[in-house]
């Protein structure tokens, strides 16, 4: 098995990790992170080098990564999907969503798209954005209150090769309410 | 007089992530007078003072917390625990986001007045946006002398050090989080020991949640008296409510605690036209459901307990007349079964099989015997686990027996869900 290339590209980065902790092992997640940031998702090739790095079995670090399910293990499209499937977003559409969803990519939950672009994931961890819902995320940036038009605008932004700080930018955004001068009715 | 909101001042007016937008609002004064003024004792007797009770969900008071730390020379850290997973939660994010700063001087003071030698930020792995803001914010801090070495020329140093999760919502309880940030799969400890004695790389460890860090600025700048005029007696301080569900206007509510759900209703628009209330959760999935004849219970810590409930994360979920609890319940019941850890059997073994029996009633082929299955769950599954998310999961299902047992013998007799569950989906 080849070392992975990240490991001279960002030399730099993997040393800052190993610094940031008191002990090495500490430094499987962000070392995991950052394979996948500059793959895609974890190969095995990327899984021994960790594992030699921080010191642990290579086992061991399976062990790990397993438990966690925002790190890839194979091949995912360029623009991986979330879309909440817990209960703020379930009661007001995800399921419409995720059909609506499913069709327009031709795809089912958990696949992706045949030219790479697109990888759909169906998560049933709320991803706190409840008062937008029903939400998603596309690589992590957040889509509030995405009905089908919404969705179909987001996979334009996506195959005009919009970035996904840009598409979070467009369609998600904050949910404070103003309080100012609140007054007990009561007591 | 009315309320000013204290932690989200400044939030989508200007852009708090600019440290001097955030100094020009007051913001790093505390750690000033922290640091410049009092002693890390006089710091922690203000916290405690203050009355301040963590926000995370279970309302300890922190600065007793605090006290737990021994002093026997170790190395103690403390953790923000920023894992906000509790599902129907969101207000942390918003706090990370729209004004890191706070979060960074509330972290900064409560180090100083711990002791901590090295400070973690345990961010959820979602929360992609939020690091990055950190990231920012915490090489701005660093540039004014803020953070790093001789902090504003006091010889306190810390370095704050951002771990990012990865999707396990158990890494939100204390002890999987150690576990996580420890380079482990994110399992649960056995308390005692408590992480104040034994906690991070087996050091003394205090975990506090993001909010409960993000009020210590102002209890420092702005004095103890002054906090507490905010609340209640026992629930000091203000509370941001994350009200989502049934309602016209969802969103984040920084108010007082121990506002009613009345109230709270009323600021976020009310219900859809033409619904009935049929129930709330005042604190997130774990949560027990509260009924239309609780509206006027405050939203504090002892007032929701003594209602039969609790505060939890003050994630409040709102239920009207068109929503099923027989679905509410499997969704928090699917959503359990994937996010047991699985050490424990009660666990592993109850959520699932909780999760299929809540489908079979939903979809018509339950039994009256399966309500007593569930309702025998609190034997099974309350108090026979390392950590409480065996027993959150079961809270939900049992309070809607006891206080809604018709919704479920309604799916038994009409073989499924009476309601028309499309009726739900077009509100």
């Amino acid at each position: 098995m080849s070392a992975p290339a990240w490991l001279t590209s960002h030399a730099d980065e993997v040393q800052a990790i190993l610094d940031r902790y008191p002990q090495k092992r500490s430094a499987l997640m962000p070392l995991f992170h950052l394979a996948q940031e500059v793959r895609g998702y974890v190969s095995e090739e990327d899984l021994a080098a960790i594992a030699e790095l921080t010191g642990v079995t290579k086992a061991y670090a399976e062990s790990v990564i397993s438990f966690y399910s925002l790190y890839e293990r194979k091949p995912v499209g360029k623009y991986v999907i979330h879309v909440c499937n817990n209960i703020a977003c379930g009661l007001e559409g995800s399921a419409e969503l995720i059909r609506h969803l499913e069709e327009r990519l031709g795809i089912k939950a958990g696949e992706t798209t045949p030219d790479g672009l697109i990888t759909l994931h169906v998560t049933g961890e709320c991803i706190a954005a409840c008062d937008a819902a029903p939400a998603l995320q596309v690589n992590l940036e957040y889509c509030n209150k995405v009905d089908p038009e919404k969705a179909d605008a987001i996979i334009e932004a996506i195959r005009r090769g919009e970035t996904p700080e840009a598409i979070g930018d467009m369609f998600g955004g904050l949910s404070l309410q103003p309080t100012a001068g609140f007054t007990k009715s009561s007591s | 007089m009315g309320f000013e909101p204290v932690l989200t001042k400044g939030i989508g007016e200007g852009d708090l992530i600019d440290i001097d937008v955030y100094e020009g609002q007051g913001g790093y004064q505390g750690l000033r007078k922290a640091l410049k003024e009092l002693s890390p004792a006089e710091v922690h007797e203000m916290v405690k003072e203050s009355g301040l009770r963590g926000r995370g969900g279970a309302g300890f008071p922190t600065g007793v917390k605090w006290g737990f730390l021994p002093n026997d020379g170790r190395p103690r850290y403390l953790v923000c625990n920023a894992d906000e997973s509790e599902p129907a939660t969101f207000n942390n994010r918003m706090l990370i986001e729209y004004n890191p700063h706070q979060l960074i001087e509330g972290i900064l003071i409560s180090a100083y007045a711990t002791g901590a030698a090295q400070s973690f930020i345990y961010l959820r792995g979602e929360f992609k946006r939020g690091y990055d803001v950190l990231m920012r914010a915490m090489e701005q801090a660093r540039r004014k002398g803020y953070l790093g070495k001789n902090i504003m020329g006091s010889g306190f140093d810390q370095e704050i050090t951002v771990h990012r999760g990865a999707g396990a919502y158990i890494c939100g309880e204390e002890t999987g989080l150690l576990s996580s940030l420890e380079g482990g799969r994110g399992q649960p400890r056995l308390k005692p020991p408590f992480p104040a004695v034994s906690g991070l790389y087996g050091m003394p460890t205090i975990v506090n949640n993001v909010e409960t860090l993000c009020n210590v600025p102002h209890i420092i700048y702005r004095g103890v008296e002054w906090y507490r005029s905010i609340g209640t007696e026992k629930s000091p301080g203000p509370k941001i409510y994350s009200v989502s569900g049934k309602v016209k206007r969802p969103g984040n509510y920084e108010l007082p605690l121990g506002v009613t759900f009345a109230e709270l209703l009323d600021l976020a628009g009310g219900l859809h036209e033409g619904r009935r209330l049929k129930g709330f959760q005042p604190g997130g999935a774990s949560a027990p459901i509260l009924t239309a004849d609780h509206v006027d219970v405050p939203l504090d810590f002892d007032s929701t307990m003594e209602a039969g409930s609790m505060l939890g994360t003050a994630g409040v979920i709102v239920f009207d007349d068109t929503v099923c609890l027989v679905r509410v319940a499997r969704y928090y019941a699917d959503f359990f079964s994937n996010e047991s850890c699985g050490q424990c059997t009660p666990c592993r073994e109850g959520t699932a099989w909780k999760s299929r029996i809540l489908r079979r009633l939903e979809e018509g082929g339950g039994t009256m015997h399966d309500l007593d299955v569930l309702r025998s769950l609190k034997r099974t599954m309350q108090g026979t686990t390392i950590c409480l998310l065996s027993d959150a999961s079961t809270f939900f299902v049992q309070s809607v027996l006891e206080r809604f047992p018709e919704e479920f013998e309604a799916h038994v007799t009409a073989g499924g869900c009476p309601l028309q569950l499309e009726e739900v989906r077009s509100a």
